[in-house]
């Protein structure tokens, strides 16, 4: 089978093609395609509902930005049952030929195939890094196949700082709703901004830019077999980007609309698998953090805009009642993963009537620096700190929107500038909690 | 006469002496076991502390929530008594040995039987701590998956799966040494059983009131309010 692949493909090495499992249609299929300058891939599992929206927008997005470039839309599909790869080959843009006429691409593929192993994330990614390698890719981007709000100048944004400007990893820069993406904004990215060194406002994104180079380099490190990939590949891309000095920039691209959350997707298994993933970086990266100080912002490419989106109304009355009834009960496990300091200061929060409770930044940054370090130690089983941390991240949840229910956005963005203050500040904490023994003294 | 009493006298201090002499050596070989058990028991308690080190079990009975336990109960951590346990059992073994050699039968019919018994209680040891290794890791799965779900008696199912496990490891352990088996069976059967039958009453008609009020809170049923509000509070997406 090998020998034959080798001489039925006019593509060069083939050794991580092979690697990576690619389906003999997928290899033919990009055999035909050549060398590419620019690559869009669009990884999907069952995404009927909104892919054809995402294949039109990539397709205008190419005819009208990139006209000149060689450009290929791959698909790597994860066996979706409900027509996902059908629509995909399918869709058009109604007016394309108008749109061909003006700006003649130069030329344009469409790849769709599915991909061998497990169907997820990670072997998505890594069938478009192989392909993108194979091919040749200048530059490359990534898009959620789920995304309501994509538009042609996403591709625009993601792809130039690439392509024209040598940036080799282009983080997308959202506009959210007020209170979406708290867990992003309120631990993982003022963790990656103390600890890195970098204030990337969206470390764990679904829709972003890549140089080529950088493809291949993920595709070389020896990680593709471990957990990490499998919880949580886009915090590791990015770190991996940093601690690997390639050139990092952001691109406002707009709102961010996306579908309701899936069955299935819950708090606490969201929080195991991205929380649990930054940790993981943090433990397998720790002789790039550990001596670095202060932090940097980014080159940020697009024209930032405000949109208004609709304000949600939230109570956070059940989720109090809750973090009152249930923290009192987790105190065993609490104890093998907190200081007693930083335990008695959170038990303090229960006897908070509902309008004065407040989770301080100063506690909150606290609590994350001593569950990074006890995840580091092993305090307990990895999973069940993991577990533990969803209540206390509900009650903090419930402070912010208490603290901010009236606050304009401009205040907003403060409060959490002010948060990612505070996690540099403690940074010497951590790296004390860190370096301990573990059981050391508490 | 005082000729019969010296003789007998004499023959009584010759028996005793021959009796020394043949015990003396018996006596002096187990004092010579005994001395070699305890640096044996020594070197092995080094070499299973050493072990334990090396395939960090402290790290893995912190991970089970067995190290609380024991520093709770005031003994020390799980290698150290392990090692411990290894040096009595080594040290006890070559007493036993020792007594063996002094050649009394009826201590060496006893022995036999204690050695038959030995690995028994080994594996009823092993047994006991892997059960309190298990019990100990599935209660606290159980209990931060309750308070997860927002569960009112997180502690309370986390009790009972704890209280289970325990129960059926210390049944398989008894059953392991064979300690009043069929009373451990009947024992284990009634305890298990009784749980089960009061459950059945409360949950049928005996305490349907009771059961009633505990369903309810346990699954709040007719307050989709509360249900929606949480829902909603979740729907932000929080990446």
């Amino acid at each position: 089978m090998r020998e034959r692949r080798r001489e039925t493909t006019p593509l060069g090495d083939l050794k991580l093609a092979e690697t990576a499992q690619l389906s003999d249609d997928f290899i033919r299929q990009l055999s035909a395609v050549g060398e590419v300058d620019v690559l869009v891939g669009i990884p999907t599992f069952n995404n009927k509902d909104t892919i054809e929206r995402v294949v039109r927008a990539v397709q205008i997005g190419l005819t009208k930005y990139f006209h000149r470039e060689r450009c290929v839309l791959i698909n790597p599909d994860g066996g979706s049952t409900d027509g996902t790869p059908e629509i995909f080959k399918n869709a058009s843009v109604s007016d394309f030929e108008i749109m061909l006429t003006s700006n003649p691409l130069r030329t344009f593929h469409r790849v769709s195939a599915p991909y061998h192993g497990i169907p997820g994330k990670e072997t998505a990614l890594r069938t478009l890094f192989v392909a993108a390698d194979l091919l040749r890719a200048k530059a490359c981007a990534i898009l959620s196949p789920a995304s309501l709000s994509v538009t042609p100048e996403w591709i625009e944004s993601l792809v130039r700082p690439a392509y024209r400007e040598s940036f080799d990893f282009v983080a997308p820069l959202y506009q959210r709703q007020k209170f979406d993406g708290l867990l992003l904004k309120g631990l993982l990215a003022p963790v990656v901004r103390a600890a890195y060194g970098v204030r990337i406002r969206e470390p764990i994104a679904s829709d972003l830019g890549l140089s080529g180079k950088l493809a291949r380099h993920f595709l070389e490190q020896n990680i593709w077999d471990q957990d990490v990939t499998t919880f949580g590949l886009e915090i590791w891309m990015t770190t991996t980007a940093i601690v690997h000095g390639f050139k990092i920039s952001e691109s406002f691209l707009g709102p961010r609309i996306q579908p309701a959350p899936q069955f299935g997707q819950d708090l606490p298994g969201t929080i195991r698998q991205v929380v649990g993933a930054l940790f993981k970086c943090l433990e397998m990266q720790e002789s790039y953090w550990l001596p670095r100080t202060g932090s940097e912002s980014l080159p940020t490419f697009g024209f930032q805009y405000d949109v208004a989106l609709e304000p949600l109304k939230l109570s956070t009355k059940t989720i109090l009642d809750n973090f009152r009834s249930n923290i009192g009960q987790l105190v065993p496990v609490l104890e093998s993963i907190l200081t007693p300091a930083t335990l008695v200061e959170i038990r303090k929060m229960i006897d908070l009537p509902d309008k004065q409770f407040r989770c301080p930044d100063e506690l909150w940054v606290k609590t994350i620096y001593e569950f990074a370090a006890a995840y580091h130690h092993s305090a307990i089983n990895r999973d069940h700190l993991l577990q533990a941390l969803t209540p206390l991240y509900r009650a903090r949840v419930s402070s912010f929107i208490l603290q901010n229910t009236k606050a304009p956005a401009a205040k907003l963005d403060q409060r959490v500038e002010d948060l990612g203050q505070e996690f540099e500040r403690q940074k010497p904490y951590l790296i004390d909690r860190w370096s301990a023994k573990a059981g050391g003294e508490r | 006469m005082k000729d019969v009493v010296l003789r007998s006298l004499n023959q009584t201090f010759e028996k005793l002496d021959d009796m020394l002499l043949q015990f003396l050596p018996h006596l002096l070989v187990m004092l010579i076991i005994v001395v070699v058990g305890w640096f044996v028991a020594i070197i092995l308690k080094f070499v299973t502390r050493r072990i334990f080190a090396f395939v960090s079990v402290s790290k893995l009975s912190k991970d089970a929530g067995i190290s609380q336990i024991l520093s709770k109960a005031d003994l020390p951590p799980a290698g150290d008594l392990f090692s411990s346990l290894v040096f009595w059992v080594t040290w006890f073994g070559f007493l036993l040995i020792g007594v063996d050699a002094l050649g009394v039968p009826e201590l060496q019919l006893e022995v036999e039987k204690f050695f038959l018994f030995l690995p028994q209680i080994f594996v009823a040891l092993l047994v006991l701590f892997g059960g309190l290794l298990a019990a100990n890791f599935f209660s606290r799965a159980a209990l931060l998956a309750a308070v997860n779900a927002n569960l009112p008696s997180a502690r309370a199912i986390s009790g009972f799966v704890r209280f289970i496990i325990i129960l059926l490891t210390v049944a398989m352990a008894l059953e392991q040494i064979a300690l009043a088996r069929s009373t451990v069976l009947i024992t284990f059967a009634i305890a298990f059983g009784a749980i089960m039958l009061a459950l059945a009453i409360a949950f049928g008609s005996g305490g349907r009131d009771a059961a009633h009020r505990m369903l309810d809170r346990m699954f709040p049923p007719s307050e989709p309010k509360k249900e929606e509000e949480r829902a909603k509070q979740e729907e932000i997406s929080p990446l």
